[in-house]
């Protein structure tokens, strides 16, 4: 399918996903802790999202035909509080108090303390239930608000992960639509090497969701797969979002130990310069 | 969750006496044991490096099981692993492999008795900023109410390898509990753990603090402190919470006017359940409970939230003055 958008939007999204980028970095780097790889990683996915696809009001998040958006996998918080940040949903300074006391962002999403997060996470493999529940309660309501999840691949070794998905599919949640972030790479490894996900596409297929392949950092590439999914009937959507962990900075792509790691203050330099280009 | 390597440091202090986290001290137990036993597993649910586990299947990289992100399946399997003779050990962060695996546990762990070793990390607020989703302060509560399971939470390195290795030698489902920071050595050089027996350093006229894990430290201070204040505090290591030693805390009861329990976890169930339950009903005695009070915990650094929690040496202090008042 065609994308809807023109070439200069995709071209100020994709700006937008570095300016995520750089916050992302950055907020990090002042807290000292926190997860970087998989923050980059869906930082292309999390700005199509926020600034091209979901209808939200930052002004009033509890705005009840909003669309939801659920971090199933609540470590990548950074890319969040970034997405809400440059909406404007709070001020921009907040997130320099990332994982500190007192602090609305804490070190995995808080939805008492923060506004637009729908529900805390952190707890892997829990996301995907609450959107169904979301997307059946809107259906309920005879409300068109959208359900977007976004999960891990390690994460989706959850069973749960695997209970949801029956979920949606016989209930035909064709307002939800799942992204995995597959970077491959999960703490303790490749994820081939340490719990095989694969054949992630047929697994979702055989679940019975209509699924995506693409590159998760073609902006083209993203809306075209959110709108295919907007459109289509009966089924849920999946979208597997091929990603590099740690995109954006070339020494933070593809490795594992950037996990759970933040930039220090000379790495952050470095990608910043590297970002800015 | 990751941590850079740490320069290695040149401290006065010789190796054994080095502040050291429980789940290094972990690591390396596990390490030796698998030397000199070929029955021993080992499980992981994709957190070896945090877990130390990781020196194990380095080392025993045949003997070692690396489930992936499932703690539910991650218990079954070590379940499973144990009827045919083998000694599982399983690992991962306290809140998931005791919350998420918890039915996993009560059903095929404990309900058929079985010897599956569940040695947890990350235990508490010492977590840090990770924050509440990642900070297991009701792990004690939810395992000691299952039958069948014993629960050890050690205070140091020291005493966490002899706990390793008594659990490896003990027949039944057991659970331990360990932290993710450095903690300073406590126990003496003589010590000799013995599931279900206390530590007593003292026992205290006016009153005894029975404490668990990293509030053993705490406790000793606020000992010294009040000492100084001519009030004679006792303090035991309960680091044994279930089968608690009863005989221990009727004999601390009935030598003082007030028990005090320490714990770096809810106040409910815990150490200060266990303890509260055992007293009123043989030795009605005053009792405060010090620990997290029905609440979650947050993003901060271990130091600002044990101080934020009343988890220190001070509040303990406090406490007991207001408490003899
Ligand atoms: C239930 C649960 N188990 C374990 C963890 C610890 N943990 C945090 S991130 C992670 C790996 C996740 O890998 P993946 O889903 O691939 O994330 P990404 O690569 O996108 O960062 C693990 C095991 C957790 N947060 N929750
Ligand atoms: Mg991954």
């Amino acid at each position: 399918m065609k994308s809807t958008v023109s070439e200069k939007d995709i071209a100020v999204l994709r700006e937008k996903a570095k300016t995520l980028r750089i916050e992302i970095l950055k907020m990090l780097t002042e807290a000292g802790s926190g997860h970087t790889g998989g923050s980059l990683s869906a930082a292309d996915i999390v700005t199509a999202l926020y600034f091209y696809k979901m209808r939200h009001r930052p002004d009033d998040p509890k705005w009840i035909e909003r669309d939801r958006f659920i971090l199933s996998k609540g470590h990548a918080a950074p890319v969040l509080y970034a997405a809400l940040a440059l909406s404007g949903y709070f001020d921009k300074t907040l997130l320099g108090t990332l994982r500190k006391l007192g602090s609305p962002l804490q070190g995995h999403p808080c939805s008492r303390k923060l506004p637009g997060i729908e529900i805390s996470t952190g707890s892997l493999g829990q996301g995907l239930s609450i959107a169904n529940g979301i997307a059946i309660g809107l259906k309920l309501d005879k409300l068109s608000s959208r359900v977007y999840c976004l999960l891990g691949d390690g994460e989706i070794q959850e069973g749960q992960v695997w209970e949801a998905a029956m979920t949606a599919s016989h209930y035909k949640l064709d307002n939800l639509c799942a992204i995995i972030d597959n970077n491959g790479l999960q703490i303790d490894g490749h994820c081939c090497d340490v719990m095989c996900v694969e054949p992630i596409v047929n697994k979702w297929a055989a679940f019975g969701w209509h699924v995506l392949d693409i590159n998760g950092h073609d902006m083209e590439a993203i809306v075209s797969a959110l709108n295919e999914a907007e459109i289509l009937k009966g089924k849920p959507t999946m979208i597997v979002a091929r990603t590099v962990k740690g995109k954006g900075v070339s020494f933070f792509e593809g490795k594992v130990e950037y996990h759970g790691l933040a930039p220090t203050h000379e790495e952050l330099e470095r990608a910043l310069k590297e970002l800015k280009g | 969750m990751g941590e850079r390597k740490e320069k290695s440091e040149q401290g006065k202090q010789s190796i054994e006496k080095k502040p050291i986290a429980t789940r290094d001290a972990y690591g390396e137990a596990l390490h030796e044991l698998g030397k000199k036993r070929q029955d021993i597993v080992v499980l992981d649910a994709d957190l070896s490096g945090s877990t130390k586990t990781g020196k194990f299947a380095k080392a025993f990289p045949e003997r070692f099981f690396n489930i992936g992100v499932s703690e539910q399946d991650l218990i079954g399997t070590a379940g499973g692993l144990s009827l045919t003779g083998k000694l599982p050990f399983a690992s991962t962060f306290a809140v998931f492999e005791t919350g998420r695996a918890w039915e996993q546990i009560r059903q095929t762990v404990c309900y058929s008795n079985l010897n599956v070793k569940l040695v947890a990390t990350h235990s508490g607020i010492t977590v840090g900023e990770d924050g509440a989703s990642h900070q297991a302060i009701e792990d004690v509560a939810i395992m000691r109410v299952l039958p069948n399971m014993t629960v050890i939470v050690p205070a140091d390195g020291i005493e966490t390898k002899q706990v390793i290795n008594a659990i490896a030698d003990y027949n039944g489902p057991v659970y331990v509990r360990l932290g993710r920071s450095k903690v300073p050595v406590v126990m003496p050089d003589d010590y000799d753990f013995k599931i279900g027996k206390a530590h007593t350093f003292h026992l205290g006229k006016d009153a005894n603090i029975v404490a668990m894990g990293i509030m053993v430290t705490a406790s000793l201070e606020a000992s010294k402190i009040l000492k100084n204040e001519c009030l004679d505090v006792g303090v035991i290591n309960m680091s044994t919470v279930k089968p608690l030693d009863t005989e221990t805390v009727l004999n601390a009861s009935k030598i003082c006017r007030l028990i005090v329990t320490a714990e770096e976890h809810s106040t409910i169930s815990g150490l200060g359940g266990a303890v509260s339950e055992f007293l009123s009903e043989t030795n009605p005695t005053r009792i405060i409970r010090i620990g997290i009070k029905d609440d979650f915990g947050c993003s901060g650094t271990s130091e600002e939230l044990l101080k934020l929690y009343g988890l220190t040496a001070e509040n303990i202090v406090k406490t007991i003055k207001e408490g003899l008042k």
